[in-house]
């Protein structure tokens, strides 16, 4: 990774939505670009990191990459509108300006990544850290070995992106496999927990890495049903979320034990978090 | 404080004022203990002989009451409510500005504080041991934080040595007190009819200079040791052990967390007095117009059911958790972070505590009662 431009802790800089894309009722793609030319030119970032977006007088609010780290023509984020700041960036349409510091943290290990198999575990709505290294894999097929995509929702229709998944699933060695805990007319995937899924996957674990991303519960299933099929623990990743406010491991929300998620994360390996993630309330 | 006897002075009494008016005449403004709304609190002196006499400070859990001093001393009082912390990170402080012209661009603008010089008097060794963990976190390299290292650079620390340790202070178990041994750049120890002066910087040393003091006697500096020795001896809490990290971590579903929830009432106000807590929140301030607002950064406490708040569920839903959070914090993970526990023994915890919760007495229920 290039050295991250220095507009992290300090004020903001300005950004123009150049693109907004509604995605379901509750999430939407913003494409911003940094009023500053030089900036955006120099702005680097990895798959897995985020940025702290500001709208004025409300405030921030950190949202992963979406969008491809070698488009310089803009930074994708996309956001569910459930809180305070982000409904506010949900009413902002092309034109409209923000500010934009980051980004922030560590990414996924995808040099390490090379070659190897990929699992993608994913949970929950969106779960944008994930979705932007299925489009980074996929935009360097030959990188890397199969790819697994496995996907749960709890409504059918929670599912963004369908068509997305219905062209990946025809990819060649790539596998797609979703399910929900309740389905829907024309359904094509599977109705059920989602940890049914992993015995339907086709990986070598000994040669795979996995990654990670949803709730805590679902990515904790999610690690025992990978490692049961023999993916070595050091292979197996997770993007974390915690309340993160000033992004440069100062504010002290987000730590979890001695780690500051927004420094030392948000990506983590499974062996850094799982003794963690077992206690309720840590 | 003793380890260049040859190098330590004697003050007497009647020469305390110079000291304040040296300071003031570099620029200083300086601040010592003054008796406010029944506490010792650090405030601007108004004139050099302005610095109380013959108070102490008797503190249990959910207890502090100022007391008079029968030997009428300065520096009786073992500490008040605050250390020096808000001193060098504000309690409430702007980060940066933005502007939003007529065309909507906007325009951001860092926001820094202009930092006064200050001396501070009567600066406890526990309280310079937190400033130490402060400025470990403020300005970690690569990291530093412009806020707090303008306020930082600018104090002038003259510390004092405790002689009447409250009950709730355990300063020499976590080995910070009650003698300050570094962060100072002048350091008293009181004794009868004067203090012994050592320099611990260069500035410190300059000052020291000016007020022409006689070398303290050996006989002066084994006083002062003395009492350091039998300030330590009279402390009669203890946290038990240095390095708690594994014990408490193997812990985190101890019954104890559920019988200390059930009396925390999760009000904050020992993150709020802890001299070495330095979570904080960062807050919008927008003006009427909405055309511009100012991000400011005020502390936070992670009993407040904002602190773990995320869309949709909070982190730590219950006091068990925020507590949980707050203790393995200060006592487990500090050391993954800073490479030493977060308590420096100074006890305000125990003592501010309306519900007069007890850290010490905690951790022992959580380590010696063995492990469920």
């Amino acid at each position: 990774m290039n050295a991250p431009l220095s507009l992290d802790a300090g004020p903001p800089h300005a950004a123009t939505v150049v693109a907004r894309i509604q995605e379901s009722p509750t999430i939407f793609t913003l494409q911003l670009r940094l009023d500053d030319a030089a900036a955006q030119a120099a702005y680097r970032f990895a798959p897995g990191q985020f940025n702290m977006l500001y709208l004025v007088g409300v405030g921030e609010v950190a949202i992963s990459i979406m969008s491809d780290p070698e488009d310089r023509n803009g930074v994708g984020h996309t956001i569910r509108a459930v809180g305070r700041v982000t409904q506010g960036l949900a009413a902002l349409q092309p034109g409209d300006r923000v500010g934009l510091r980051g980004p922030f943290g560590r990414g996924w290990p995808l040099q390490e990544m090379g070659g190897r198999d990929v699992v993608l575990v994913l949970g929950g709505l969106g779960c944008a850290p994930v979705v932007s290294v299925i489009h980074y894999i996929l935009r360097r097929r030959e990188r890397f070995g199969r790819l697994v995509i496995i996907q749960g929702v709890k409504h059918a229709e929670d599912l963004i992106w369908r068509e997305q998944y219905d062209r990946w699933s025809k990819l060649p060695d790539t596998q797609v496999l979703v399910a929900a805990d309740q389905g829907a007319a024309l359904w094509p995937w599977h109705v059920g927990r989602v940890t049914a899924l992993f015995d339907l996957a086709s990986f070598n674990p000994e040669r795979a890495a996995a990654m990670m991303c949803g709730p805590e519960g679902m990515m904790r299933v999610a690690a025992e049903q990978l490692l049961a099929r023999g993916l070595p623990e050091s292979s197996l990743y997770l993007s974390m979320e915690r309340n993160m406010q000033c992004a440069v491991g100062r504010c002290g929300h987000c730590q979890l034990g001695g780690s500051f998620v927004c420094r030392d994360g948000p990506v983590f390996s499974w062996g850094q978090v799982k003794a963690l993630l077992a206690h309720r309330g840590y | 404080m003793f380890s260049q006897p040859d190098r330590a002075g004697f003050m007497p009494f009647a020469q305390l004022p110079s000291l304040v008016s040296r300071l003031s005449a570099l620029g200083y403004r300086c601040l010592g203990p003054t008796r406010e709304n029944g506490a010792i609190v650090m405030r601007e002196l108004e004139s050099p002989a302005d610095l109380p006499r013959g108070l102490q400070a008797e503190q249990a859990p959910g207890h502090y009451r100022l007391t008079s001093d029968p030997h009428n001393r300065y520096f009786a009082w073992s500490n008040g409510p605050q250390a020096i912390k808000p001193l060098s990170f504000a309690p409430q402080e702007s980060l940066w500005r933005v502007e939003r012209d007529e065309a909507g661009s906007l325009r951001f603008a860092a926001v820094l504080p202009a930092a006064d010089k200050q001396a501070i008097i009567g600066v406890r060794a526990c309280d310079l041991a937190a400033l130490a963990l402060q400025d470990a976190h403020f300005l970690r390299a690569g990291r530093r934080d412009p806020h707090y290292a303008r306020r930082r650079e600018q104090l002038f620390l003259v510390a004092v040595q405790c002689a009447e340790p409250a009950s709730t202070c355990f300063c020499a178990s976590t080995g910070d007190g009650p003698t300050p041994t570094a962060g100072y750049d002048l350091a008293l120890a009181e004794l009868a009819d004067g203090f012994v002066a050592v320099a611990g910087s260069d500035k410190g040393d300059a000052v020291l200079k000016t007020l022409s003091l006689a070398p303290a006697t050996s006989r002066q500096i084994e006083a002062a040791r003395q009492q350091g020795a039998a300030a330590a001896a009279a402390q009669t809490r203890r946290l038990p052990g240095r390095n708690l990290r594994d014990a408490l971590m193997s812990r985190l579903e101890h019954p104890r967390w559920d019988e200390v929830a059930a009396r925390c009432l999760a009000c904050g106000n020992c993150t709020a007095v802890c001299p070495t807590c330095f979570c904080h929140a960062e807050i919008d301030e927008p003006a009427l117009n909405g055309q511009a607002s100012r991000h400011e950064r005020i502390w936070d406490s992670c009993f407040g059911e904002s602190h773990g708040h995320l869309h949709g569920f909070n982190v730590r839903p219950d006091i068990r958790s925020r507590y949980r959070q707050w203790l393995t914090h200060k006592l487990a993970t500090w050391h993954d972070q800073f490479g030493r526990s977060g308590c420096v023994g100074c006890g305000r915890c125990i003592a501010w505590c309306p519900v007069g919760i007890d850290l010490t007495e905690e951790t022992a229920a959580l380590i010696e009662g063995g492990q469920p």
